[in-house]
């Protein structure tokens, strides 16, 4: 038995690290300073497909991104810790889509790619904590979802169980294949890269990058075709333009504001003794504590 | 017609808090537009709904009453609002920013093609003019939200596309009684008309609910930690003050990931929010995702050796020092003047 997996993984900035350096001094966000990594929780997804893998030798795994040139780095990646595939969804008019647009433009590439039996997603992405990219593509290709996954338990040819993690305990599904599970980061964290798929796959590049890079080992890219990773443009995955990008979003962003907190007057003490004591008093003289 | 609605989260016969929430803010917001509010409950044991659920001003109450729309699974339910939503129109659509709305609204928007927002902080009637377009909107949902990595708020809007639907988690809207007499209408339909055969392909086998053992919400003191009390082992100095203070420990996100606390405690824009009597900031920056979750606290102390840390703005006390030597001091000076 074996099975076609395809992973939803997005490229994000690290928005954990956020230092001071990531405003710039006109209030808008310095995406430069913010290094960009494989989204946490597509990571843990990643793991779900290669814990399958691991007991059905045999089984396929594409990962699947949208996203700028880039963005190829998170093909790399998947394929160093042992998927079999890579796709990079990138054209100018898929930039400004918000999550709609995406899983539309997902939900097209997954067609393209035709015979799968289970979509493995995250829960959701740091950069916005939307979690809606996953269902959306699954409504978009009519197919049941199951989220916040902690395990894919067990799966056959026609069906998976999986355990759920909910706010206030756990839940076990059996859903039919096609599926589509987005993960949660409580699940088991991803393995570390293979040694053998670093050697393997290191110069695995898009059209795009052995271009930019002026790469022309046509021959290592003609004997080893593994190497030639997939690059979509709209028209590749036969998507509409206008269900793409801005102009498929039907959320619009009126305004960004920097914060302004209400700043109070506040009190400055240190670490001294007599103060901390009086501020003590204070507030148990005002009934706020004690 | 284009009323607003609000999904209501039941689990065993009870309304989610944050679907009582919803409604408050759902009825300001109809009568800002002078339409009316609507729910919508799914599920079995349904009796007592309309007594919980009118008081907060709903002026209808659509039930679906089946046995296998409980527990909560994505199809079913999805079928109800996406079938329910052709015929009604609703201009608005709110939903718990829960495990149940995070599955439920996403799906939903997606099988219409309308725009949703997540984890919106406040939600605002307001225009729109499309310059280029030259075209003005009214009456249209601002959902504010912060963004990106902290520093900003978005304002979202979807000028063409309804309903206009958004999330909003549990504690960010106050629930309030419009009037406990309050009498809507009761509009049951029938199951089989809106969900098909289809939508029950999948089967919960096993379910545990446990009841969580930290109670921070509803804490009237809190004292959080962030990242910068270092150590999972530091974070006891803050157990050991709320100890002596009747009070629940929370955290930030930052300290959360870091593995210092558990998750149940996070506080902010995706954890709880929290408006206690006394919020005590041990090492936290501050970020807006933070401070969304705290910022209607009644008094505010900050802990923090950076004098600049961007929560001291906000906060009636600032402590500049490290939490190593403060909390034991004020452990110290409680214990010797309290009682
Ligand atoms: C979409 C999204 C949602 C988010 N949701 C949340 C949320 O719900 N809740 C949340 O909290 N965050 C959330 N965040 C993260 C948020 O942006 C910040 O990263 C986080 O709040 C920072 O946590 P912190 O203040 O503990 O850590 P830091 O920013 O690292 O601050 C540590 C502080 O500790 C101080 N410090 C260091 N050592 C000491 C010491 N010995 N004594 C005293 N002070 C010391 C430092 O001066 C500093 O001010 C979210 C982010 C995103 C992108
Ligand atoms: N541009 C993208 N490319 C590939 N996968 C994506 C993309 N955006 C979102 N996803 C997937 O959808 C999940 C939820 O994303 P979000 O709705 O943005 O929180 C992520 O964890 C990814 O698995």
């Amino acid at each position: 038995m074996t099975f076609n997996i395809i992973v939803l993984a997005k490229q994000v900035p690290d928005t954990r690290n956020v230092g001071k350096d990531a405003m710039k001094a006109d209030g808008t966000v310095n995406r430069g300073a913010l290094p960009a990594i494989f989204n946490p929780e597509d990571l843990n997804a990643l793991e779900q497909a290669l814990g399958i893998k691991d007991q059905y030798p045999g089984t396929k795994i594409t990962v699947l991104t949208m996203g700028p040139a880039r963005a190829a780095e998170i093909l790399r990646e998947g394929l160093f810790r042992g998927a079999d595939d890579g796709v990079l969804l990138t054209d100018r008019a898929f930039a400004g889509a918000d999550t709609l647009a995406t899983s539309y433009a997902l939900a097209m590439a997954v067609k393209k790619i035709g015979d799968f039996d289970i979509i493995i997603s995250g829960r959701q992405a740091i950069d916005g904590d939307t979690a809606q990219v996953g269902p959306q593509v699954a409504e978009k290709l009519g197919i049941p979802q199951v989220t916040y996954a902690e395990a894919i338990e067990s799966i056959d040819r026609k069906r998976a169980r999986v355990k759920r993690r909910l706010e206030n305990g756990v839940e076990v599904v059996e859903s039919p294949l096609p599926l589509l599970v987005t993960v949660n980061g409580s699940a088991r964290t991803c393995r570390p890269r293979n040694a053998k798929f670093l050697q393997k796959y290191k110069h695995a590049k898009t059209v795009t990058e052995r271009q930019v890079e002026n790469l022309d080992y046509i021959d290592l890219y003609s004997s080893r075709p593994y190497l030639n990773l997939t690059e979509w443009s709209v028209a590749d995955v036969n998507a509409d333009p206008v269900q793409c990008g801005l102009s498929g979003s039907p959320t619009k962003v009126k305004k960004i504001e920097n914060v302004v907190f209400q700043a109070k007057e506040s009190k400055r003490l240190t670490d001294d003794d007599t103060e901390l004591e009086d501020l003590i008093k204070e507030l148990i003289a005002n009934h706020t504590i004690g | 017609m284009n009323n607003v609605f609000v999904y209501l989260e039941i689990e065993d016969g009870t309304v989610a808090e944050v679907s009582l929430e919803l409604l408050t803010k759902g009825r300001t917001l109809a009568n800002q537009l002078g339409c009316k509010l609507e729910a919508i409950a799914a599920g079995a044991k349904l009796d007592t709904i309309e007594k919980q659920v009118f008081p907060y001003g709903a002026d209808v109450i659509h039930v679906f009453k089946d046995k296998r729309l409980s527990p909560y699974t994505t199809l079913p339910h999805t079928s109800i609002l996406v079938n329910l939503f052709k015929k009604e129109k609703p201009q608005i659509c709110l939903m718990g920013a829960t495990i149940i709305g995070r599955d439920l609204g996403p799906r939903v928007s997606s099988a219409l093609g309308s725009g949703l927002t997540a984890d919106c902080t406040s939600l605002e009637i307001g225009s729109h003019e499309e310059k280029k377009a030259g075209k003005v909107y009214e009456n249209l949902l601002y959902q504010i939200r912060p963004a990106f990595g902290g520093n900003i708020v978005a304002w979202i809007i979807n000028p063409d596309c309804r309903p206009q639907m958004a999330t909003v988690r549990e504690g960010v809207m106050k629930k309030e009684i419009t009037d406990p007499n309050y009498k809507g209408e009761v509009v049951e339909h029938e199951v089989k008309n809106y969900v098909s055969p289809g939508d029950f392909v999948v089967s919960i086998i096993d379910r545990h609910l446990e009841k969580s053992k930290v109670n921070i919400k509803n804490s009237p003191i809190i004292v959080s930690g962030g990242y910068g009390v270092g150590s999972k082992e530091n974070f006891q100095l803050l157990y050991d003050l709320a100890n002596v203070l009747g009070a629940e420990v929370g955290a930030s996100r930052a300290a959360v990931d870091a593995g210092f606390a558990e998750h149940e405690r996070q506080i902010g824009q995706t954890g709880v929010t929290v408006r206690p009597k006394l919020y005590i900031a041990c090492g936290i920056s501050g970020q807006i995702q933070h401070i969304a979750g705290m910022q209607e606290s009644s008094l505010i102390i900050s802990i923090n050796n950076d004098p600049g840390a961007p929560i001291n703005t906000i906060a009636d006390y600032v402590i500049t020092g490290d939490i190593e030597k403060v909390i034991p001091k004020l452990i110290k000076y409680y214990k010797k003047n309290s009682k």
